[in-house]
């Protein structure tokens, strides 16, 4: 199987530069400075099984068109479910018109930085099987087939298993000129294992992250299912019967499978500058890295590198252009440990007088706006860092946690709790069996500050989330944060059973 | 486009499989997004969202399958319905069967979409834009976010179901900042026509907190006896409706499971007269007196549509008395079949005054804005994580003598149903975290002692 590089023909069979060209004249004419307009078609597919059986099952299109213009320095905004060269005609006169309306809310100017002109481009992603040319039956079989090999052991009681197949078509075109037309897939699938005791219960989640492949992610060849599921009931049953963790300060050894939500809360989130500058500060909330901090704030360690990028490969945040029709690019956002960059959209550059953009607008629907949202957020390895067989050995006393699950930070980035899916104490340089009940809590510049050991490359795994939200009306968005494995000194580890009062 | 009821009646008639349900909601809204007092974004939205359910007839029961489109021409149909058949063949009989109700009517079928938009706020732009003037001003800078919705679904099947319902809802929040953003509140009001939101309260309440943060002292973590504002309350119990399926109870997977086996209904889980309820009739929070769902969940089941919501205690004088079923799991679990409404109401016997008069009854605690990233830490004891925001108070006396710093806690609803001390009367209120997600609530203020304020958060 060789890697797609069409976008479907029933996308581009609609009118698309019909309706663009239709919305841009339209709303050029009466008074509008900018244009952009979207036409937009998402299919997501769900398929949940419970004890191996379909207990969810959704498939769901959501195509229109979203109109955004700069009349007189303010936003009008207006979208439709409707593909027509009528309806995107009405929608340019109706986002001129919310525009005006909006005006006298709106004591500063709207501008956008100015970037390069790309004409009728087309980028699709890196996949080989849309998961909608796979039938239902087949889907549903394979993660069946999973769940099964879970229950035919003593210490699975229940399973439950997700899938979540989207692919995404868009084409955007601007006043200035840029029309893109992409297309692009990705897929999660999470398969759990629960066991009842007459404590009460535990369970444990295969560590695979969602990214940018199609149903090909299904085979053993991305990532080792068959291998995953086989190896879980021993880990579950092993993790039902550990002690209970001694709250304390602990090394820690975090694995990819949990660093990736660490990378993304407390440095994706706090690098985006239209929060850092006040944009979210009624909902998602700002940021401790202020832009008067840039090039000076000591984020962690001199071993921190991060990167942000849109093409990474069969990242979730990987596109050809983005919704502003700005070239995907990468760029530093922590070197040596000090913060040196930010996540910006043409707006938001603009707002703090930069030149350019790098990339990161996005809209969820064509129902929403654009706005700025994250890139692959990435912490790099060491180059010759060790491996994790390595890093393991040359921990005299301490804990690996591995795999994400509870997550929570403040919204100013600073405080994070975290838990996970499996926690490993580590005695002179061996596992010597799980704990269980362990939660890490940290304020953002510390916990990185005390990150001592970077593993190799061989220790790097990009892992992610489909479900980060922002904004009002709120949007979702999928994106991708790879890492290596690293090494934290004395971390604060609670005990939530001790925490729950119990 | 095609009229909502004309689709239904043209899918369900083409549909040759054994039943076919089809739903078509219907949406409007317009939104304002403000940040340092100025406009960031709007918007006037249409959306359409059309879900077609094929139902064919297996080993006595049924399989279902779903497939759901924003545009749907009338030439799509055999296609759509070729789809939804696929997906129900390949999903095999139905763990959530039960038989589909037949011939049943609700609600104006025949009535058109009425649209909302921009017109809506014809007196609260205005009045936003004196408020932005005043506060640039004063030095305060302004956060927030209007928005308006009406949403319109029907639901037609086969077998002679129509059903229609209507969810005008809309909402202000207001974050307010000043003294170079090192003070902060936020106030956020429910509505459904935008009458009930006066510009001048938010102005007063906004001011009134940001003066509250003039003395600011430091505190330790610690369990503190806590005041809990209605909306707070809101977002906590959220988290106790989304954990009350009762499938997940039986199975063993949840804080309402039994040791051993079965479900905890039936026992007492609160120190005071505990109410916790939903129903369609609550005067002040008109809902849907039917079950209405594109999809099957854990929660919900494309089975029951139409199936009729009354009025269903959760927690009554304490005891836990339901959890969220489906006819299915009403069958597993051998409990009545109590569907999750569209409203909640708690109450406390006795509770009455407004979070004032709750001010005045604590001697030495905690007074919240609002929690915030809320998440589940340990789902055995429903133990939650989150962080205060938007202004803590240390109150004393029974007055506000400053503010303090952010806390992250680590509590639990269930556990705090035994620590109430205080509450206020019940009233309609918005969630924090939840806000737009969940709405129609009405919760008193509590006071909950010991609250497990983990450690400080430097967070602003």
């Amino acid at each position: 199987m060789g890697v797609n590089k069409t976008i479907d023909a029933d996308f581009l069979n609609l009118p698309l530069t019909a309706v663009s060209d239709a919305a841009i004249s339209t709303a050029t004419s009466a008074g509008a400075s900018h244009v952009d307009v979207r036409v937009e078609r998402t299919r997501t597919g769900l398929l949940a099984l419970r004890d191996a059986k379909p207990e969810t099952q959704s498939d769901e299109t959501l195509a229109g068109v979203g109109v955004r213009v700069i009349v007189n320095g303010a936003w009008g905004f207006a979208s439709s479910p409707e593909i027509s060269v009528k309806v995107a005609q009405q929608l340019a006169l109706t986002a001129v018109a919310m525009a005006k309306t909006s005006k006298p809310l709106s004591t500063q100017e709207i501008s956008l930085v100015t970037e390069p002109v790309y004409a009728q481009k087309t980028w699709v992603s890196d996949y080989e099987i849309d998961p909608f040319s796979v039938s239902d039956g087949d889907k549903k079989d394979r993660l069946a087939q999973l769940s099964n090999s879970l229950l035919k052991s003593s210490n699975v009681n229940h399973t439950s298993a997700h899938a979540m197949y989207v692919k995404e078509q868009k084409h955007y075109a601007d006043s200035y000129g840029t029309s893109t037309t992409q297309q692009r897939v990705r897929m999660q699938t999470q398969i759990e294992a629960i066991s009842i005791g007459t404590g009460g219960f535990e369970s444990m989640r295969t560590l695979a992250a969602p990214s940018g492949y199609g149903w090909e992610w299904m085979g053993n060849t991305h990532w080792n299912w068959d291998a995953e599921i086989e190896e879980l009931p021993a880990l579950l049953a092993e993790k039902v019967a550990s002690p209970s963790v001694v709250p304390g300060r602990y090394d820690v050894l975090v694995h990819p499978s949990n660093l990736w939500l660490t990378i993304h809360e407390s440095i994706g989130h706090a690098t985006e500058l239209d929060r850092a500058i006040g944009y979210e500060a009624n909902y998602a909330g700002t940021s401790f890295a202020t832009p008067d901090k840039l090039n000076t704030l000591k984020y962690g360690s001199s071993l921190m590198n991060v990167t942000g990028d849109r093409n990474t490969p069969h990242g979730l945040s990987t596109v050809g252009f983005d919704d502003e029709g700005v070239a995907a690019q990468q760029w530093d956002i922590i070197k040596d440990g000090i913060l040196v960059g930010y996540q910006l959209d043409r707006r938001i550059a603009a707002a703090v007088n930069r030149d350019r953009s790098n990339g990161c607008a996005y809209s969820d629907s064509p129902a929403h706006v654009p706005i700025q949202r994250m890139p692959n957020v990435s912490l790099q390895p060491n180059p010759t860092g060790p491996t994790y067989d390595e890093m393991v050995s040359s921990m005299e006393d301490g804990i690996i946690i591995k795999g994400d699950k509870s997550w929570s930070i403040d919204m100013q980035r600073y405080n994070f709790q975290f838990t996970g899916q499996q926690f490993h104490r580590v005695k002179s340089g061996k596992i010597v069996g799980q704990l269980k009940d362990v939660a890490y809590q940290a304020t953002t510049t510390d916990f990185w500050g005390s990150m001592k050991v970077v593993g190799g490359p061989s220790t790097y795994v990009l892992g992610g989330a489909f479900n980060c939200g922002k904004a009002q009306p709120g949007q979702v968005a999928a994106v991708s944060h790879g890492c290596p494995a690293a090494i934290f000194d004395k971390v604060n580890i609670l005990n939530t059973v001790a925490e729950a009062g119990k | 486009m095609i009229s909502a009821q004309d689709l239904i009646e043209k899918i369900t008639s083409a549909a040759t499989c054994d039943d076919c349900i089809v739903v078509v909601k219907d949406k409007t809204q317009a939104n304002l997004r403000w940040a340092s007092s100025t406009l960031t974004t709007n918007g006037v939205i249409t959306e359409r969202n059309v879900t077609v359910i094929a139902f064919i007839a297996q080993d006595g029961g049924m399989a279902a399958g779903g497939v759901s489109r924003t545009d749907v021409h009338e030439s799509d149909i055999p296609q759509l319905l070729e789809q939804a058949v696929a997906a129900a063949k390949a999903a095999g009989k139905a763990e959530d069967f039960a038989p589909l109700a037949t011939n049943v009517s609700l609600g104006d079928w025949n009535g058109q979409h009425v649209p909302t938009g921009p017109e809506i706020f014809k007196d609260f732009a205005p009045a936003l834009g004196d408020m932005f003037a005043r506060s640039v001003s004063h030095d305060i800078e302004l956060f927030g976010y209007a928005e308006h919705t009406h949403e319109t679904t029907w639901i037609g099947s086969k077998g002679g179901m129509r059903l229609r319902k209507d969810s005008p809802v809309g909402r202000v929040e207001m974050t307010g900042k000043s003294h170079q953003r090192s003070r902060s509140t936020w106030s956020g009001i429910e509505t459904r026509d935008f009458k009930n939101v006066s510009v001048a309260d938010i102005d007063a309440d906004v001011r009134q907190r940001l003066n509250w943060q003039a003395k600011k002292v430091d505190m330790p973590a610690g369990h503190y006896d806590t005041i809990l504002p209605s909306g707070s309350v809101a977002d906590l119990f959220t988290y106790m409706l989304w954990v009350s399926g009762a499938r997940d109870a039986f199975e063993g997977q949840s804080v309402f499971s039994k040791p051993g086996g079965g479900t905890r209904v039936g026992e007492k889980l609160s120190n005071v007269g505990f109410q916790f309820f939903t129903d369609p009739n609550y005067a002040q929070l008109p809902a849907a007196n039917f079950v209405a769902t594109a999809v099957s969940s854990p929660f919900s089941s494309v089975f029951d549509n139409g199936q009729p919501i009354k009025h269903v205690d959760w927690i009554k004088d304490g005891v836990l008395q339901s959890l969220i079923q489906t006819r299915a799991t009403a069958a597993l679990t051998a409990l009545d079949f109590t569907p999750l409404g569209e409203n909640a109401i708690m109450s406390v016997d006795g509770g009455k005054g407004s979070l004032t008069d709750l001010i005045s009854k604590v001697d030495d605690g905690l007074l919240l804005t609002t929690f915030w990233y809320i998440r589940m830490v340990d789902p055995n004891s429903l133990l939650l994580t989150g962080l205060t925001r938007d202004g803590v108070y240390h109150v004393k006396g029974g007055e506000v003598v400053g503010a303090t710093n952010n806390f992250r806690w680590n509590d639990s609803p269930i556990s705090a149903l035994s620590r109430i001390a205080h509450a206020s009367a019940t009233e309609w209120t918005q969630p924090r975290e939840w806000a737009g997600d969940v709405t129609n609530m009405a919760m008193p203020a509590l006071v909950i002692k010991d609250f497990n304020m983990s450690t400080v958060s430097p967070g602003n």
